[in-house]
This record gives C-alpha cells, structure tokens and sequence, in this order.
C-alpha cells in the first residue's frame, strides 16, 4: 500500500515536472567510503542512527534524516554534503545547496544533473594544470627547502662563531702573558726610578749650592766677603710682612741677627731666601696675569653649560627615528673647547736618563704583553657588543631552526605604482610615495603571526603611525615559500591595516615525493 | 591616511577638520534651529487665538468638482484663494493660494501620480457664520466657518479635524521690497506706521486698520527697517547669506484633532515612533541635509522628508498631506502630554441650523499640529481614513505605491566603504561561499570611480569591471555601484561637458552654474527638475554609455539632498535656480528627481524589461515608487540598532516599504556582540544591506570567529528562507500600499498597549519580531497582541496566547520571531548562495492555526525580475486556506499565467491535532495518502512531500 502510494507519489512528481524522481544506480553524491551504508533495496539508517527509512526515500529529494545523510545527491537537506569524484582531478565534498543551483562545482559536472546549466568537465585539464602547478611548486618547495638547510646551517655557524669569539679564553691568556711581564718589568722600573731619584737629589744639591754661591756674589756689593743688611735690603721679595718695605730689623733677622754674614753663615741665610730669592737680573715684578686669566676660563665653561642645556631639552624633542644621529651629535657638542692653562715649565725640570738595557728589555717585553692584551680586550669589548646584539637577536624567534636569521638587519622593498613599501624583517614596515613626500612607518616588529599549527607563516608588525581618527598602521606579513627572498605584493584591504606578500625558502616544508602529492588524494 | 587626504582634496580635508574635529556627534552648530530660521521664527512668534482671516462667502462658488471661496486677512486685506475638493477614496484637499500674487507661487509637481480623481460636494446649509458642505460618506460634513475663518470636518457630531482652528493660518504674501531707496520716497507717508508693523500681524491697530483700508492689496504696506532684522529679504547663518529677491513667502496652518493623543510619520527622524510634542523645544524639522554624525532622539532634519502626519486613536486613524518641497517645521502640542493645559481654548462652538457641536471639551485629548513651510501654496490632502489600512490606501491613491523590487534586492546586500578593487571584490565573492553565507549583492562605494567622476572606473583598481560583474553573474550574484548627483567640474570629463554644453546644472542666483564643493572637489549640480535634464540622466545608463556596465549591475544615489561640503548647512544655497524657481522652493524634491531619472535610466535600458533597483539616501512623498532608502550615515552603537526600527516604521507608515538601516553601523566599529545583534534584526527589516566607513576595520562575517560567522549565516539563511514571505509582502506594498514593517498598532488599532511601541514590529500581518537590541541582554519582553489569538514562535513552534507580555529568555543565538495564529506563511527552506539560485526551489508552507482551527495565507510567484508580472500578468497568485480540517491553494488571480517548477515541499501545521490519515486532492481528480509525522509535545503536524505544483489548485484532506 505504502510502495504504491509512493510510486503514485513520484509519477505525480514527474507529471509535475518537478524532477524529485533520481534514477539510482549507485546512490548520487555518496563518497566511495560510505557506500557500504547505501545498499540498494535494504532500509536506509540515517548514518546518525535516528531513523531508518526505505532505501527508495534515498534521494528522493526530501529529507528525512537530521543529518541529511539520506539525500547525499539532492539539495532535500540543510546540512547535506555531496560528493563528486571528479575523475582527472581531487575528489571534493560540496553542500548540498550548492546541487542544481546552476553553478557549475564540480568539474565533473555531477552537482549540475537537473538544473539546465550547462557545465563542462573539466576535471582533466584541472588535473593537468593542477599537476602543472604542484609540479612547479614542488621545483621551488624542492629548492627552497635545499635553501632554507643553507640558512638553518649557516645560522649555526653564525652563532657558534660569535660564541667561539665570545668565549673570552684567548683574553683571559693574554692577561697572564701581560702579569707575568709585567712583574719583572715593575721591579726593574721601580729600581731605575729609584737610582734616578737620588741623582736627581744629588744634582739638585748641587744647583743649589751654585746657585748660593751666586747670590752671594751677586749680594756681596762691595765684594767683602760678606753680605750686609744694606746690601740684603734691596731685595723687596724677601720681605716678610710683604708691606712692600724691607726694614732694617727685618733684614737682619734674614740675617739671622747678624749685621753681616760670610760665606758659611749664608748658607743658613739661603736656606731661608732662596725660594724668594730673585737674582737682580729680573728683579722688576712679574705681572700678574694668572688671576684673570683663570676667570676667563670659568666664565667660558660656564657659558658652554649654559648654551648647552637647551640643545638637549631640543634634541628631546626631536623624532624619536632620529634620536641616533642625534647622539652622534651630541657627543660631539658636549667635548668643551680645550682650555688652553699656560704650564709652568720649570727650568730645573729635568728629563729621567734613558733605563739602563737591561730595564729596557724588560720594560719592552712588558709593553708587548700589554698591548696584546689591550688588543685583545678592545676585541673582548667587541665581542661583548656583539653578544648584547646576539642578545637582541637572539629575542627575535628566528623560527625553529633560526632559519629567518638571515633576514635579520635586511630590507625589502616593491615598488608599486604610488609608493615603495619596505619591508626590513624583525624591525620594521614602511611606505615611501614614490613622487615626493615623507616615509610612513606601517608598523613595528610585533610578533609571529600565524594559526597554531603553522605559526611561522605570518608576522605582524604593529605601533605604526597613528591614523587620522583612527588605530595605529599595522601590516600582516604572509610568507610562502619560494626560491628568492622577495615582496610580491601589499594591499590595504582594511583602512590602515596592510597586508603583504613574501617569499622566502625559510618557510619551505621538505617536499613530499612528487608521487605522493599527485596522486595522494586521488580517488576514483 | 595621508593617502585618504590626498584623495580627497584640500578644501574637503578644511571641511572634515571642521567637521569632525575630535568628537563623534553631530555638530549642532552647523545647522539652523527654527530660531536660525527667519520664517519659522518669525511664524513660531505668532499666538494661537487672533486670527485675522475672514471667509468672504459671498465669493463662494460650488462647482461639480470643488468649493472656491476667497479669505481676507483683515489686517492687510490680502486675499487668499481657498479651493476645497472631496477625492475619491474619503479624502478631503484644501488648497489655499493668494488671490491674486504678485507671481506664481511654486506648487509641487510630480509627487502627485495623477490629478487625483473628485466626488461631487454638496451644500447642506449657508448662512453668514459660515457653510456646511456634505462630504458624501459617512455622514460626514465638512463646515466653513466664516470669522475667524475654520473648516472643522465631521463625522455624525463628533469633529474630526479642524483647521486653524487656532488661528494659526498664516500667508506671507508676495510683495515688492519696501526698504528700497525708490520704495521708500513713494511710500514715506505710511513708513512710521509701517516701521512697527507684523507681515500678518494680529495686533489691530484702528488707527492703522483705517488706513489699510486705503491701501490696495498688490501695492501692500511696507515693512521698512525690520525687515531685514526678521530675515524677510536677506538672512544669514554662519557665513552664508541667503539673498531673497521674492521676500517673505512662508506659509503656516493648524490642525485640531480631537480625541487624538498619537500621532506618527514626518519622517526623516532619528527619534521614536510616536512623535513627541514640541512645546519648549524645536520643531520637527523637515529638510533634506547631510548630517555628519547624526543624533538620536531629536527633532532635527535628516537626510529626507515625508510631509504626512499619521493621526491615530482606538476609534480612528486618519493622515494629514502637506503637499509642499520647501523647507517645513512641524509643531505638536498636545493637551494631555504631561498634562499640561493650553493657554488658548479649543471649546468652539457653532450654532447653525440644524447642526449644533461642541469640540474640545476639556475631558477630551486633543493634539494640535502646526505646519509651516517657508515658501509654496498650501495643498494639504486630509486622509480621513478610518482605518490604518484605508490611510494607508488613500495615501497610495495620491502618491503611488513602493516599488515592486527585483526579488534578488529583498535579499542580503555586502557593502562597504570600499571594496579597494577586483581581485578584493573576488575574495569577499569567495568568502561568502567559503562560509557558505548567502549574498546577492555586493557594492561599490564612491572609491571605485576614477576620481569621483560617476559613470567611470578606476582603470588600476578596476580595469576591467565586465569581467568583475561576469564572475558575480556566473554565480548568479549582482552588483551595485554608486552614482551621486554632485559632477566634477573637469573639462576632460564627459558627462560635465554635457551637462554643462545643455544648460542642464543648476544656477547660482547671478545665473551662472552653481558650484559646491563634494567628493570630486568643484562639483556641479545636474537640475534634476528639468525633465529633459532627467531625460537625459537617464539616457546616460545605457550599456553603451555606462562603459563597464552590465545587467546585473544597479545603482546607489548617495548624497542627493544635495550634499554642498562648503554650502549653507551642508546643502544648496536655497537662492540656487532650478530653471525659475528658487531652490527654497523645491529643496526636498531634488533627492526624489535624481532616484526618478536613475531608476528611468535602469528600466530604459533593458527596453522597459527589468525592474530597477536604485537605493537613494533623500527623499521625497512619492520616492517609494522609485526604490529603496536606508537611514544614511549611522553609528556602530547599540542605540543606532535600536532607532533603526522606528525609524523604518515611520517611514513604512507613509508609503516607503523598502526601508532599512547599515547592519553594523557606518561610523565605529562595532562590538562583535552588536554586529551579530544587527545581522539579526536587519535580517527581519526590508532592506538588508551591510555597510562600514572607510576608516573602520573590516568586518565581513566571517572575520570574528567560528562561532559568531555561525551566528551571522544562520541569521542569513533565516531571511533567504523567508524570502518568498518578504516577496509577497512587497507585491502587496506595491499593489495596495500596505506597509511591509508594521507597527502593531496597524494590526492591532484598538489596543492601545500597541499605540508607541517600537521595539517590536509585525511583517505584513502575520509575523512580530521582537529583536534584541540591548547589549549582554539575557531575555525580551515581547507583547503578542489579539485578545484570544494565539501565536507561535517560529523557531521551537511553542505557541503562546496573545494579549500578553511574554517574557523570553533569550542566548546569542536568539531572534524573537513569532507567526500569528491563523496564517500561512510559505518559506524555502533550501537556503543556497543567491536568491537567484533558489527561484525554482520547493516552498515549505507553515501553518498556524488559530484556536478556531482556522488559518490563511497566500503564495505569490512571478519571474522574480520584469514587469511582466504587471504588463502580461505571469504571476501566480494563489490563496492558501485551512478550514474545516482541509488545507487548499484556490487562484487568486484568475486573468494571470505563469508557469513555476517549484512545488510543494512540506505542509508543517502548528496547533494541530494528529489526524488518522491526510489525503492529497489535486485537479485531475487524483487522490493521494500523504505521509504524516505527529509531535505530539507542541502539537505540529508535518505532511511529508505533497509533492503538488505551487502553481495549481489543490486540496489536503486531514480526518
């Protein structure tokens, strides 16, 4: 009763013209997994289990499983998928809206059976150039990838070299080297410097003493043999009191009490005088020019701390970018003019002898193990630049192998036909108008950027320039593998959100055999 | 940014600073209030009471078609000319005019689709107080007082509208300047008197009164020095002078209505359903303006303008017509809103022969209205109603009915500010079905011109649109592109060159072409007024002249008030000439031209074949017929989601169906939470279209995650399943005028719980939408109304009483959606990728029947695109009814033939009880047993497969 009235039902669905009636030879749209479910003439159980219903409701263009599973070759259910095989080509699920809706999906041209569209298989020459281009993809992935070893290898040898120079061995050598010459060398310099400050006594001594002699000659006016108070008196520069008067009581205490002294008493008498002492020959007083000029040179440091501190209240102000050049500057203005403080040459400065040969040797061994070390500390210090630098760096994720290392501190640019966009990686994204105008900074290194499972494919660059009522610039950076290290292309696709495209072997995956990705998915 | 800037010239980048410096609100400032306005001030000053306009009846002439009767304003013996017409259809016309002006005054022409067609009046009585006219139907009279002048429409004795019956008619008259040197030698005798003198001034002055009488009516009295502080002949706002060559010309009259505490409609307003009185404050303002950021819950002018007022009670509704394109204010005052009493009374009484009334007994609520236009004629069309649905009818008889739009406009519209370029509007192509979101539209903002010239391309971004529309066309989806009436003026530029060489832009008031400044820069403004000009418009749509055009590609008329970036309140000087008249004149019909001539131009070039679709931002009465409207520039806030149903409500109210707001917000960026809320109530309003400025992120729906790209598509999918529901409602719009949106009141008139709703809304009669527009909301009250109807929720079919408050509790997923008791609404529920793609789906049909087991519905078929539906009559129209335990389709449309393959798909009936079989019954005599599934929990009863045509008659036996 219930077949009959169904059948009744078809043959008015087709007086009707509606189509609702499917030729079923192999259920349409069934994926060759599932056919064991579809067995023709059984009852069909919804693959969800929810009811079971005659196998000739399968398909029959009305659903009657929640899942849609028993109309997988008609638009009856909601939530149906269909299959196509697509002969020559992938195989792919469609929904089922997507049947008879007059759009050709599949390239078999299986979703389009009642539809009047006219559809073209064309799963052939999709498969072909779908092979074409696996195939050239494959080359560059092949490629690439051989790259992307060279990268990951030297971004080790990079590293372990900087880690070689940084160990501070060589360093640490050459410190001994420099004390253990330097230890005979102290002693022998200490002993010279010794032995030549005693001749140094010896021979001030002596000046002294001819000196003495001299003044004594030079006092003794009336060449007695004695010096008098009279002929001491002339000498204003040893007055006392410095009242600008030599008295006669102040001479003779010069004298010692005496009214005259000879030769020996004098000796006394000089010992007192003689840093006042000045011989007659330049007996006018000397101007006093220190004084002032020691005010001049105050004056000018304080003028340079004057001018100086509105250049660094000005330089603070300027644009962070430009903040290096300005150190640079700076440094430069902050070195104060030299002052020019006249020395006081002595005339009794007296040069040291030459060391004797053997200091020398010693003094010259020492100065070899010194300046090695002071190379090796200057390539220390340069090591140790290096390693705050490798630091940074090392903050940057290079990717799991470092294999991005070598993007670091380059830059990438393309030029389209308004602006050139730069693309420096791990630092910055840039746009520069070709015709004039002032670079935009579309955003700063942020972090990687891509889903979960493949996180190396996007970097995001954010705290560009601000927008006009609007968020900071910000750029996403998609990478893809290819041979060269390139930026294919940048769009705008929201308001100051950029978008670019990059090629680089870094993110190549080790290619799977061409058979495998050919024929991998193929089913039949 | 930079970029922006530099696309949009320097004086626009001075126009944007001044407008948008640092806030997100309107700037006020930039626009009059009606103490900015010189007529409206000047009116507003005027007190209700003192009257000085006396019918001269012994000018009354009746004639088969109409009453003339002159007016005298007693204070400067001006005549006016009162011409009185009962149209077919219950409405009464008043047409008030000068006697005899010095020129023309404007009257609106082209918003009227015919001379409207009159009934004979007949004198009852006549005496010296005044005449009573019989109106024909009803029992209704319509009674001329004499002095002060009054016209009071009745019903038996109830009255039920006066007109000034506050004394509130007033007339600038035409006059020659009088503060002109030659004037005032002429006229030095009278210039003291003069100096203190009111335009229509109440004060009578005997003395002067005296005097008057000496002078004649077209050699008036002059105004002299306060003329120009009242803003008569010169008046300036911000920087901009408006040069008045005609003078004061604006025109004012009250309206009483008893018994009446709701009144609706003047749209555009941001504001909520039922208006609000406007004592203290502003009135509504009517004029066409840009509004940078607009405000909520104002009276302030927007970017269109309806002049008709819906009045309604539990006993009436009835419509006021203020036929008239000049600027207008609307004043409502009411005596019960916040019981505050007028000063004035409204206890009028007229003793004549035989027909004694008294009005406005201080127990009875009353509203007055005031119109006041500043220049025109007053044509006002009274639509007495009495039921919304005869209002509605009326008004369609005068102004004609919404356009029926091509099914495929009914459904989801993707916009945005802008897609940048092809290979852009291919992904978001491809994103929709990567997600599997249906979309029929997508649309291209003003960046995808070269340079803003309208009719061109940007040849990087879009060097090749065919191939674009191409691929939108192979998968059976459309385009629009944006066409604003602003021209560059660029000597290399087609369309300005011949604009220009015809003599076609708009003049400045020294008659050369007037200049403003909008999105190219220096632009023109065609004179849309001019039909040869839209004539020509028009001709410029043609594929061969809109390169880069094809079929599938429509058009979106933005900016059309028209938007003037350096004109006086963002628009057009109002002493710009279009030919001889002043802009002021006709200001707020130039958006309805430009929406006329494109959608002329889109049917024009199929041969007359395809129905248009053109989306307009400014309006007019009368724009329906030409197209859609949505609500222009609003915010990404939750308040803008909820204003967006009242204000497609009002609209709706006074004939524009097609109403809808941007999904999202245009300005900000929304929440993900208000996005999916907008996605969700738009997917229930008519015109469904997404949109976003320029500046914001992007915000297709697949950008926010699984779950809410879910959230979006089910929200979708519910309107593609209920398109062939939206479809028929727009039949109806366009066949009877019936609105598509409904305020329950509509449906409901009697109850007055219903009266201000705005929160909820029905779909022709038979579905109410309560969506949630609050945010984090966790459930809505909705009221079902009908004492002893039952209604159904259309996603769980639990069926609830009506007359109640239902609380519903509600998740992310939740939109409120309930289908009356009674009705048969048909859906496909084979949701695909375009409606296009649907047209010869199966329809589900959804029963829900009434606790009298009754139900009935329609299903309307046509080709979905023509107007062949019109001119050869292929449609199906058929009438779905269940009673008596049997569901049939009869024809409702017997002269029609159209040929569907779509067929019946499934019979679901909610409230029904399990029957012991279901019997097929089709015209060939056939009987068949249909397969029936019973859930037994929410009584619904689903037949499985009736498998019949949609187009033929058929029966379902339930025993």
């Amino acid at each position: 009763m219930s077949c009959a009235l169904l059948l009744l039902l078809t043959s008015l669905a087709l007086a009707m013209g509606t189509g609702a009636a499917v030729e079923i030879q192999r259920p349409r749209g069934v994926p060759q997994s599932k056919r064991q479910f579809y067995e023709e003439n059984k009852p069909f159980t919804c693959l969800d289990g929810s009811s079971t219903i005659p196998f000739d409701r399968v398909n029959d263009d009305y659903c009657d499983c929640r899942d849609g599973s028993d109309e997988p070759g008609t638009a009856a259910c909601p939530n149906g998928s269909f299959h196509c095989s697509n002969a020559g080509f992938r195989p792919a699920f469609i929904p089922s809206s997507r049947i008879n809706d007059g759009i050709c999906d599949c390239c078999d041209t299986t979703d389009e059976y009642n539809s009047g569209a006219t559809c073209q298989n064309t799963c052939r020459e999709m498969g072909r150039k779908e092979r074409e281009s696996l195939q050239i993809m494959a080359e560059i992935t092949k490629e690439g990838f051989l790259l992307k070893q060279q990268l990951i290898h030297e971004a080790k040898r990079g590293q372990e070299d900087k880690q070689v120079k940084g160990s501070g061995g060589k360093v640490e050598a050459l410190r001994t080297v420099k004390e253990t010459a330097e230890d005979p060398e102290k002693g022998a310099k200490e002993r010279h410097l010794k032995s030549w400050e005693e001749q140094k006594e010896l021979i001030r001594m002596e000046k002294d003493k001819t000196r003495m002699a001299e003044a004594f000659l030079e006092l003794d006016d009336d060449s007695d043999g004695y010096v008098s108070v009279a002929e001491l008196q002339s000498h204003l520069e040893l007055d006392p009191d410095s009242d600008g008067s030599l008295t006669e009581t102040e001479t003779q205490g010069l004298l010692g009490g005496e009214g005259k002294v000879d030769t020996s008493t004098f000796e006394t008498v000089w010992s007192i005088i003689k840093d006042q002492y000045l011989s007659e020959g330049l007996l006018d007083p000397p101007a006093p020019v220190e004084t002032p000029q020691e005010e001049q040179s105050r004056d000018f440091v304080s003028d340079h701390d004057s001018d100086h501190y509105p250049e660094d209240y000005a330089g603070e102000e300027e644009d962070v970018e430009d903040d290096e050049e300005d150190d640079h500057e700076e440094e430069e203005e902050k070195v104060p003019p030299t002052v020019q403080t006249p020395e006081k040459r002595g005339d009794d400065e007296l040069s040291m002898p030459p060391y004797d040969t053997e200091t020398q040797s010693l003094i010259d061994a020492a100065q070899k193990a010194r300046d090695d070390f002071d190379e090796a500390e200057r390539a220390l210090r340069e090591v140790d630049n290096q390693m705050k630098n490798l630091e940074k760096e090392i903050g940057f994720d290079f990717g799991p192998s470092a294999e991005f290392a070598y993007l670091y501190s380059q830059c990438y640019e393309l030029s389209t036909s308004e602006y050139i966009y730069r693309l420096c990686p791990f630092n910055r994204v840039s746009q520069k108008p070709k015709f004039g105008g002032s670079e935009t900074n579309l955003g700063l290194w942020g972090q990687w950027a891509g889903p979960e499972d493949n996180l190396y494919s996007m970097m995001k660059y954010d705290h560009g320039q601000g927008c006009w009522q609007g968020p900071n610039r910000s750029t996403t950076v998609k990478l893809t593998c290819g041979k060269e290290t390139v930026v294919t292309s940048t769009s705008e696709p929201s308001r100051c959100e950029y978008l670019m495209e990059f090629t680089t072997p870094a993110v190549c995956q080790e290619p799977a055999s061409l058979d495998e990705v050919l024929h991998g998915h193929t089913e039949l | 940014m930079a970029a922006f800037i530099v696309r949009m010239g320097p004086l626009l980048v001075l126009w944007l600073a001044v407008f948008l410096s640092g806030t997100w609100a309107v700037d006020r400032g930039n626009f009059k209030t009606c103490d900015q306005s010189a007529f409206c001030k000047r009116q507003r000053a005027l007190k209700p009471g003192q009257s000085p306009y006396r019918a001269l009846l012994e000018t009354l002439e009746l004639t088969n078609t109409k009453l003339t009767l002159q007016l005298i304003n007693d204070n400067n013996k001006v005549r006016l000319l009162l011409e009185l017409y009962r149209l077919q259809g219950n409405m009464t016309r008043v047409k008030i005019n000068e006697l005899k002006p010095l020129k023309p005054r404007f009257e609106v022409p082209d918003v009227l689709i015919n001379d409207p067609p009159t009934e004979p009046l007949s004198l009852l009585s006549q005496d010296e107080n005044g005449v009573v006219l019989s109106l024909g139907a009803d029992s209704q009279w319509l009674i001329v007082s004499a002095k002060p002048f009054r016209l009071d429409i009745m019903e038996g004795r109830e009255v039920l509208l006066s007109l000034n019956s506050r004394g509130l008619l007033a007339f600038e008259h035409l006059r020659i300047r009088k503060d002109t040197i030659s004037y005032k030698i002429k006229n030095k005798v009278y210039s003291a008197w003069e100096n203190i003198k009111w335009v229509f001034s109440s004060q009578v002055d005997p003395e002067g009164a005296e005097k008057k009488e000496e002078t004649d009516a077209a050699n008036e009295p002059a105004e002299g020095e306060t003329a120009k502080e009242d803003g008569m002949w010169e008046e300036t706002f911000k920087s901009h002078t408006d040069n008045k060559p005609n003078g004061p010309s604006s025109i004012s009259l009250d309206f009483s209505l008893p018994g009446v505490e709701h009144v609706y409609g003047i749209p555009e307003h941001a504001d909520s359903l039922k208006l609000k009185t406007t004592d203290g404050g502003d009135p509504y303002r009517l004029f066409n303006l840009d509004v940078f950021q607009y405000e909520l819950f104002n009276p302030m002018a927007l970017y269109g303008a309806i002049p008709v007022m819906l009045s309604h009670s539990a006993q009436r509704t009835m419509g006021i017509f203020w036929l008239n394109a000049a600027e207008t204010w609307v004043d409502i005052s009411s005596n019960t809103a916040g019981k505050v009493r007028h000063t004035h009374t409204h206890t009028h009484l007229v003793n004549m022969e035989g027909y004694n009334y008294v009005q406005g007994s201080s127990e009875t609520p009353q509203t007055d209205v005031r119109w006041i236009s500043e220049s025109g004629i007053i044509d006002v069309f009274i639509m007495l109603g009495p039921t919304p649905t005869d209002v509605f009818s009326q008004y369609a008889s005068l102004t004609g009915t919404q356009a029926f739009p091509p099914l495929s406009a009914l459904a989801y519209h993707q916009c945005r500010w802008n897609y940048n370029d092809q290979e852009d509007v291919a992904a978001v192509d491809q994103g929709f079905d990567e997600h599997d979101i249906p979309y029929d539209f997508i649309w291209l903002d003003i960046e995808h011109t070269d340079g803003k010239r309208y009719f061109t391309w940007d040849p990087h971004k879009f060097p090749q649109p065919k191939d674009m529309l191409q691929g939108l066309m192979d998968k059976r989806r459309k385009m629009v592109t944006i066409v604003d009436p602003h021209i560059k003026v660029d000597s290399s530029y087609k369309i300005h060159n011949e604009i220009r060489s015809k003599g076609f832009y708009v003049k400045n008031k020294d008659g050369g072409d007037y200049e403003g400044w909008c999105w190219p820069g220096n632009s023109g403004y065609p004179d849309f007024t001019n039909p040869e000009m839209r004539a020509w418009w028009a001709s410029m749509f043609a594929y061969d002249q809109y390169a880069g055009s094809m079929e599938n590609m429509y058009t979106w008329n933005d900016m059309n008030e028209p938007s003037v970036f350096n004109g006086p309140e963002v628009t057009m000087h109002k002493d710009a000439l279009h030919g001889n008249w002043e802009n002021r004149d006709l200001h707020n019909l130039y958006g309805l031209y430009v929406q006329m001539a494109t959608a002329e131009g889109l049917i024009e070039r199929s041969g007359g074949v395809e129905r248009p679709f053109v989306l307009t931002r400014a309006f007019f009465a009368g724009s329906q017929r030409y197209g859609a409207v949505w609500t222009g520039d609003n915010t990404a806030e939750w308040e803008h989601l909820k204003i967006s149903i009242p204000m497609c409500l009002s609209l709706g109210l006074v004939g524009v169906s097609f109403c809808g707001a941007d999904v999202g917000g245009f300005f900000k960026s929304p929440s993900t939470e208000l996005l999916v809320r907008w996605y969700q109530t738009g997917a229930y309003q008519p015109f469904f279209r997404a949109h976003a400025h320029l500046d914001t992120p992007r915000r297709e729906p697949w950008l926010f995650g699984p779950e809410n790209t879910a959230l979006i598509r089910e929200a979708v999918r519910q309107r593609y399943a209920l398109l062939p529901y939206w479809y028929q409602l727009f039949y109806h719009a366009h066949h009877s005028g019936q609105p598509v949106m409904r305020p329950l009141w509509v449906e409901y008139p009697q109850d007055t719980a219903t009266f201000s709703m705005d929160d909820q809304f029905l779909l022709g009669r038979d579905l109410l939408v309560h969506p949630v527009t609050e945010e984090g909301g966790r459930g809505v009250t909705a009221y079902l109304p009908g004492k002893g109807e039952v209604w159904f929720d259309v996603h769980t079919f639990q069926k609830h009483n009506g007359a109640q408050n239902l609380y519903i509790p509600v998740t992310i997923s939740s939109i409120p959606v309930f289908q009356r008791g009674g009705s048969i609404i048909p859906r496909k529920a084979r949701v695909r990728r375009s409606s296009s793609c649907m047209e010869h789906d199966p329809y589900t049909l959804f029963v829900a029947l009434s606790p009298k087991r009754f139900a009935q519905g329609e299903l309307y078929i046509d080709d979905g695109h023509t107007f062949n539906f019109d001119k050869q009559k292929q449609f199906i129209h058929r009438r779905l009814s269940f009673a008596n335990k049997a569901l049939s389709s009869r024809n409702l449309a017997p002269g029609s033939q159209f040929i569907t393959p779509s067929w019946i798909e499934k019979i679901v009936i909610l409230g029904a009880s399990k029957p012991s079989k279901a019997t097929l019954k089709t015209p060939d005599g056939k009987e068949n047993l249909l397969e029936f599934e019973f859930d037994a929990s929410m009584s619904v009863l689903t037949l499985r497969k009736p498998g019949v045509n949609a187009g033929v008659d058929w029966t379902v036996v339930l025993q």
